[in-house]
């Protein structure tokens, strides 16, 4: 099967890039073997502290509104961190100092959502909390079963009685000022959250909950979809293997699920991850990238891999596939002319394309920039 | 330095670093609370079930093999096989009576063959829902496939010669579904193949694939079909034959559930088994041509199967639709229907299958196509069931638009 553009990894760099390149009215197929660190997502997009509006836009296309307001958001254990660009879920604000006093929500049986850690990483910042448990019983059926009281599978239950919780959360409120509610509405529709918040009297605040992320898998599903309606071949759990190669170029991949069925292209994009995802492998002696066998850029020496306080950012996070500034990747030395990489297969974080989603996002663009400009001429 | 070989773990299960995808991906967890999830029953209780087969869980059973999970978990655990194999291995309790007979897809499919007017106007009946219902379990609500009067095999034996007549030629496993409810689909593929000058051929034997057995607690019957099949299969792919097949369970039942749950061995004639459409697909892509009616106009949309998507096939239906001049094409966003080969006959299942089979059912009436594609025989009633759309196979369509 031939394509202008295979591209192996599904997450956001790898959706980002698919996207922009049907949008330019290219070929693509996308190979993913997996789900993605899109269900981690906090719905911040880290490193991106301008006002990005080709983001914005490229988002909203897809059917997901951002909004951009530099300042903090708060994290799931209390803390507060810097953000500007987030999902309509994620609140963002000038300062920690958020409130005077916190009501803080969560719902009976559920021990994913942190409201004591929340609390005392509120009342560091001088703000008064309160914890209440409200008990619906529309999710009894979740409490019953041991998997059940999840995020996703709450989240379900209450998109379709979100005015009812509301009523509820009113109910509870004494002299609060702001009320911190989990991340478990809006599964379908980005706009379930803005809803909650309009609707009511004081200030709502959307706080992580262990995975899988609610407003993580939501944007996964619609660049998912908004891919697949653009005309993109999103190959759903397959995994790419090898690839054919000839003349310092590659020709082809093949997948686990096609045997020995090539899928053919122009250009290549590797956007396979980091180790989480197995775009990166690594044993007690060498680091790689399994399915070009790229050269990985890491020190020789293990000891340098890892500093011994857990807490400590972790050398080896910053290894990746070595590229030339264009992002084509480098095997054996040479450039490979038509193999891109981008994400979190070069390392956490890159000089000049930042970390987190903004990495992801921003070396898309670079490479089908190029990609569609190469075509042009 | 030493360190410890590497090891794999029985499918994989020890990958699992429990990031939870799976969990949302469950098409049964999110309306079944009596269901643990893919996660839990799978690798997480392999663990317990390996220590003590005490901690088999028979909430296991409402697992309907959709193999979801499989295509969301990104560290390869094989999720839905882990859990089909613990079922067989520690599930001892003789299947019901029902369940023998939902399972027993070609001896009922024999059995109602010469009389197929009869069965077919009885299951019509209300009263016969009810007593179904009422003895057996198997939910009122729900449309029985039709049987045909006669069997696709004995037409086929019948044009035997002008099949063998092509040069080049395919081995068709009909399965049962072709066999005793709808021979037109098989006529249909011999249709498309002899358009590309390719001759059809039965199988020297062919037994049910056996799917609905495995999940159905009768796995010994199931592997004593699987070792018919690979050895009738091998014959064929040792004449150079591509064994093909109509439908992607039984495709993916023959490739990936014989040696994964059965262990049948089948390395050596694994890639000569396809999906009809693949094959096709892959001739046109080697420079063969369809002619297609030049007035041929329709408003499809297409539907991959679970089954299909685990095998990641559903790409080369999706192309050979598109390629069919006047065709309007939509892609159905992925969602299961529900009904997962026998599981949504079952009474404690129906509600469960059509909550599963909503989201798909809501687009399919927002599309509004003529006609819905869709390469499962389950999948089809379900969907004419729920929804009143016709659902033809790709291969139907493709060999209406031929010239
Ligand atoms: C737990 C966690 C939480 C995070 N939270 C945030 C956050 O809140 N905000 C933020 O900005 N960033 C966050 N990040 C950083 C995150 O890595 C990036 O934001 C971004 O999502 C990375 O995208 P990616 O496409 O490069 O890689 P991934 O999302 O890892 O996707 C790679 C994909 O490639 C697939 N793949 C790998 N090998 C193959 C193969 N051989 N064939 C086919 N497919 C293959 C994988 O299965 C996977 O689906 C988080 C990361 C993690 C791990
Ligand atoms: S096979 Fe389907 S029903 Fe069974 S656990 Fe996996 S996703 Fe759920
Ligand atoms: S998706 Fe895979 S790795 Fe994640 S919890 Fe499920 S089985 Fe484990």
């Amino acid at each position: 099967m031939r394509f202008d553009t295979v591209i192996i990894g599904g997450g956001l760099a790898g959706l980002t890039a698919g996207i922009a390149l049907q949008r330019e009215g290219k070929s693509t197929a996308i190979i993913s073997t997996g789900q993605n660190a899109l269900h981690f997502f906090s719905g911040s997009f880290e490193s991106v502290v301008e006002k990005n509006e080709r983001m914005i836009d490229f988002f909203a296309k897809a059917g997901i509104p951002l909004h951009y307001a530099p300042g903090v958001r708060l994290m799931p254990l209390g803390s507060f961190r810097p953000s500007a660009l987030c999902l309509e879920d994620t609140d963002i604000f000038p300062t920690a100092k958020v409130g005077s006093k916190v009501l803080i929500v969560n719902f009976m049986g559920y021990h994913d959502f942190f409201s004591t850690f929340l609390a005392e990483g509120l009342e560091k910042e001088g703000m008064q909390c309160r914890i209440r448990l409200l008990d619906l019983p529309e999710l009894e059926p979740l409490q019953r079963s041991p998997g059940g009281m999840r995020s996703v599978q709450m989240a379900r239950i209450l998109d379709p009685i979100w005015e009812k919780f509301v009523q509820e959360v009113r109910l509870l409120i004494k002299d609060e000022d702001i009320v911190v509610i989990p991340q478990v509405f809006g599964l379908k529709d980005p706009s379930t959250p803005g809803l909650i918040r309009e609707d009511l009297p004081v200030r709502a605040i959307f706080a992580g909950t262990l995975p899988p992320s609610v407003p993580g898998i939501r944007t996964q599903q619609l660049l998912g979809r908004n891919y697949e309606r653009l005309g993109g071949t999103y190959l759903k759990g397959d995994h790419a293997l090898r690839a054919l190669t000839k003349d310092n170029r590659i020709i082809g991949v093949s997948t686990k699920n096609l045997d020995r069925h090539y899928l053919k292209a122009d250009t290549f994009i590797l956007a396979s991850g980091s180790y989480f995802s197995k775009g990166l492998r690594s044993n007690p002696f060498e680091i790689t990238e399994p399915v070009f066998d790229l050269d990985v850029n890491y020190s020789p020496e293990r000891s340098d891999w890892y500093n011994p306080k857990f807490a400590a950012d972790q050398p080896y996070m910053h290894y990746g596939v070595k590229t030339d500034e264009n992002l084509h990747a480098i095997k054996g030395g040479t450039v490979i002319q038509n193999l891109y990489a981008i994400g979190s297969v070069m390392g956490v974080s890159h000089p000049r394309f930042g970390f987190g989603a903004g990495l992801a996002i921003r070396s898309a663009f670079h490479v089908t920039d190029q990609i569609v400009q190469e075509s042009k001429v | 330095m030493k360190i410890q070989e590497y090891t794999q773990s029985k499918y994989n299960f020890e990958e699992c670093m429990k990031c939870t995808v799976c969990t949302a991906y469950c098409p049964v967890l999110q309306v079944n609370p009596l269901f643990p999830g893919p996660k839990q029953c799978g690798p997480d209780e392999e663990r317990l079930r390996l220590k003590d087969p005490y901690f088999f869980n028979t909430a296991l059973k409402y697992c309907m093999n959709c193999k979801r999970c499989e295509v969301a978990c990104p560290s390869g655990v094989n999720v839905a096989a882990l859990i089909q194999s613990a079922r067989i291995h520690y599930d001892h309790t003789p299947p019901k009576v029902r369940d023998r007979i939902l399972a027993s897809t070609d001896f009922m499919g024999k059995m109602a063959r010469p009389v197929a007017p009869v069965v077919n106007a009885v299951t019509g009946l209300g009263i016969t829902k009810t007593v179904l219902d009422a003895t057996l379990k198997i939910d009122h609500r729900r449309s029985f496939p039709r049987y045909s009067g006669s069997s696709f095999t004995a037409w086929l034996k019948r044009h035997r010669k002008e099949q063998a007549a092509f040069e080049e030629q395919a081995a068709y496993f009909h399965g049962c579904y072709v066999n005793y409810n709808h021979p037109q689909l098989g006529k249909d593929l011999v249709k498309v193949l002899n358009a590309l000058g390719v001759g059809v051929q039965l199988l020297e034997k062919e037994k049910c694939c056996g799917i609905a057995m495995i999940v159905n607690g009768m796995s010994a019957r199931a592997a004593r079909n699987a070792s018919v099949n690979i050895a009738s299969i091998r014959k064929a792919v040792d004449k150079g034959l591509k064994v093909l097949s109509t439908s992607s369970t039984c495709v993916l039942t023959l490739r990936d559930e014989y040696p994964e749950l059965l262990g049948i061995d089948n390395d050596s004639v694994r890639e000569d088994i396809l999906l009809a459409t693949r094959f096709i697909f892959e001739r046109m892509e080697a420079g063969a041509t369809l002619h297609f009616r030049p007035d041929y106009h329709r408003r499809i949309a297409y539907h991959v199967p679970c089954h299909l998507e685990k095998l990641g096939w559903g790409v080369f239906s999706e192309r050979l639709l598109r390629r069919i001049p006047g065709v309007e094409f939509t892609l159905l966003d992925s969602n299961c229907c529900g009904i997962a080969g026998t599981y949504g006959f079952k009474k404690e299942n129906y509600e469960a299958a059509q909550n599963i089979g909503a989201p798909l059912f809501d687009q399919i009436r927002s599309v509004d196509p003529e006609v819905v594609a869709c390469d499962c025989e389950t999948c089809k009633w379900q969907i004419e069931m729920s929804t009143g759309y016709p659902v033809m196979n790709p291969i139907s369509i493709l060999a209406e638009a031929l010239e």
